[in-house]
């Protein structure tokens, strides 16, 4: 499913936080996004999402215009995201964080809990089975009854890729999903990240790790004071001296 | 004595709808709502219009109560839960003083200020009898209550709200309508209320604005914070903690016999506000302990 963007700006008042962005995902392709802090990456997101409901331009995903759709209806089509500091269910265990992901519940609705009850434990049963699926892929089995509240930083993180996975993605965005995670965990994520790829998900990642993003993702966008500044191969990209510049400070 | 303990557990029960209620709401999905009495009056005055002026049965103006005050929640939710959760507290607190001023102005059919006396009891006759009658058939609608809120709590509904309660922004990212969810819960507990009023105004006999202040909302709340947040065994010590508070204070006159019924009044709401501080200093997980405390 191909997401495309098209003059996308963000005003915050006077200040252009996204001005004028036009990109387009190709289905299936891992590509990140990088810039310094302030760039508007993680408002671009959040406009895309659907969050920010106050943004100029049109977004699209496969060939529909989702320019004014809610959150959770972009959601549904299969454009799914993370935040950058994980909103994990505090109160809820790991296994129910990811349960309450999963799409489709007849159990959600009152009518069906109370009418149809074998329905509403079917689809528990199913759903339980694919959330130890999922537990066992981010190896999660440790923490799967602990609250959510309670995990580190970095299993929040996996936590997070695990709830979105419920959801049956097609395209995740993440927003620094390595940011607070030790080296081997990031190790970990890109590696559950290139299998998922496979599998056919596409990625859009926002990341400050440079080293290790540039070795995930096949295309790389730079954005500079809300405007695209450079997009291509991850090595091609950083190559460029105006990349390097706005991004490095001028220091390279 | 013994028709006092009946009298103050039969107000306990009617209390605990609304408790039960406001743990839906409150404890498990996270709105703030200040304006419980509106729904918990609407019940009475349906309960008591219908049975007195309405000349119907006792049941038809109980259902008529829950009906009317479910049906008064969802504009409530409609307009209010696109709101940030503070302005909802505002929104829900005007709109329960908004009912009580309807009610008060509309003498054509509520007879306002004066109120509606001569409400038949649920089950007639004086004695220690009847009284365990009316306990018994009130228990019984907590016991429905509480088992259609377990079954609510344990499942994917239940999870869903606690999940609201806890982060909304990441439910919507995960493709659900939250307000859908928080619209139902409001409604559920609107219900609940208007059940509680209905068996009040039977119970008491007499309704008038003056019985419907935001005081009341405010004991519900002292009530579960007391108990504990989000559980249902919260709900309900918590609630038979305040009755003991407001009763028991009672006895303190007999104890105290200089101090006038007027001051009596005024300590009476002193003492729950003292209890309610010294919880939150000391326990502020409630006596069961809150939802933060699950595991």
């Amino acid at each position: 499913m191909k997401l495309a963007l098209r003059d996308i700006s963000v005003r915050f008042g006077g200040f252009k936080a996204v001005d004028g962005i036009s990109l387009a995902i190709e289905p299936g392709t891992l590509v990140g996004i990088i810039g310094p802090n302030g760039a508007g990456k993680s408002t671009l997101f959040s406009m895309v999402t659907g969050f920010l409901p106050h943004g100029e331009g049109v977004v699209s995903l496969g060939e529909a215009d989702i320019s004014r759709d809610t959150p959770f209806g972009r959601a549904r089509r299969g454009m799914v995201r993370t935040f950058q500091v994980p909103r994990e269910f505090a109160h809820l265990t790991v296994r129910e964080n990811l349960m309450a992901a999963a799409p489709g519940q007849s159990g959600e609705n009152l009518i069906d809990l109370f009418f149809r009850p074998g329905k509403v434990r079917n689809e528990e049963d199913a759903i339980r089975r694919e959330v130890e699926e999922t537990i066992d892929f981010l190896k999660l089995r440790a923490v799967a009854d602990v609250s959510a509240g309670r995990l580190s930083g970095g299993q929040k993180k996996l936590l997070e890729l695990g709830r979105v996975l419920m959801t049956k993605p097609k395209l995740i965005l993440l927003d620094e999903p390595f940011a607070g995670v030790n080296p081997v965990l990031i190790e970990e994520l890109s590696g559950h990240i290139r299998a998922l790829n496979q599998r056919g998900i596409g990625f859009v990642i926002i990341e400050h790790d440079l080293s290790a993003l540039s070795r995930l993702v096949s295309v790389l966008h730079v954005m500079d004071q809300g405007k695209l500044l450079a997009s291509g191969a991850p090595a091609e990209v950083l190559a460029r001296k105006d990349v390097r510049e706005a991004y490095l400070g001028g220091a390279a | 004595m013994e028709a006092y303990l009946i009298a103050i557990l039969i107000v306990t029960a009617i209390y605990v709808l609304l408790s039960l209620g406001l743990t839906l709401q409150y404890g498990l999905t996270g709105l703030i709502n200040f304006g419980h009495v509106g729904f918990f009056c609407i019940g009475a005055y349906a309960a008591a219009i219908l049975s007195t002026a309405g000349s119907m049965p006792i049941a038809v103006g109980l259902v008529a109560g829950m009906l009317l005050a479910g049906l008064a929640a969802i504009p409530i939710g409609l307009v209010a839960l696109r709101l940030r959760d503070d302005y909802f507290a505002i929104v829900t607190l005007g709109f329960s003083e908004t009912v009580r001023l309807v009610i008060t102005s509309e003498g054509w059919l509520t007879k306002g200020v004066q109120g509606i006396p001569g409400i038949p009891k649920l089950i007639d006759g004086v004695g220690t009898g009847p009284a365990l009658m009316i306990l018994a058939l009130v228990g019984f609608a907590n016991i429905l209550a509480v088992i259609a809120f377990l079954r609510i709590v344990k499942s994917p509904f239940g999870r869903m709200i606690e999940a609201i309660r806890d982060n909304e922004d990441a439910v919507k990212a995960l493709g659900k309508d939250p307000a859908r969810f928080k619209i139902q819960v409001l409604v559920l507990g609107a219900v609940l209320a208007g059940l509680s009023g209905g068996f009040y105004a039977h119970y008491i006999g007499y309704v008038s604005p003056d019985q419907f202040l935001p005081i009341v909302t405010f004991y519900v709340w002292m009530a579960i914070i007391m108990g504990g947040v989000g559980r249902i065994s919260g709900a309900l010590v918590g609630t038979l903690l305040l009755m003991g508070f407001l009763e028991g204070s009672r006895f303190l006159r007999d104890l105290l016999p200089f101090i006038s019924a007027v001051e009596m009044a005024s300590i009476r709401i002193g003492a729950v506000g003292l209890a309610l501080i010294l919880f939150t200093i000391y326990r502020p997980q409630g006596l069961m302990g809150d939802y933060t405390r699950r595991k």
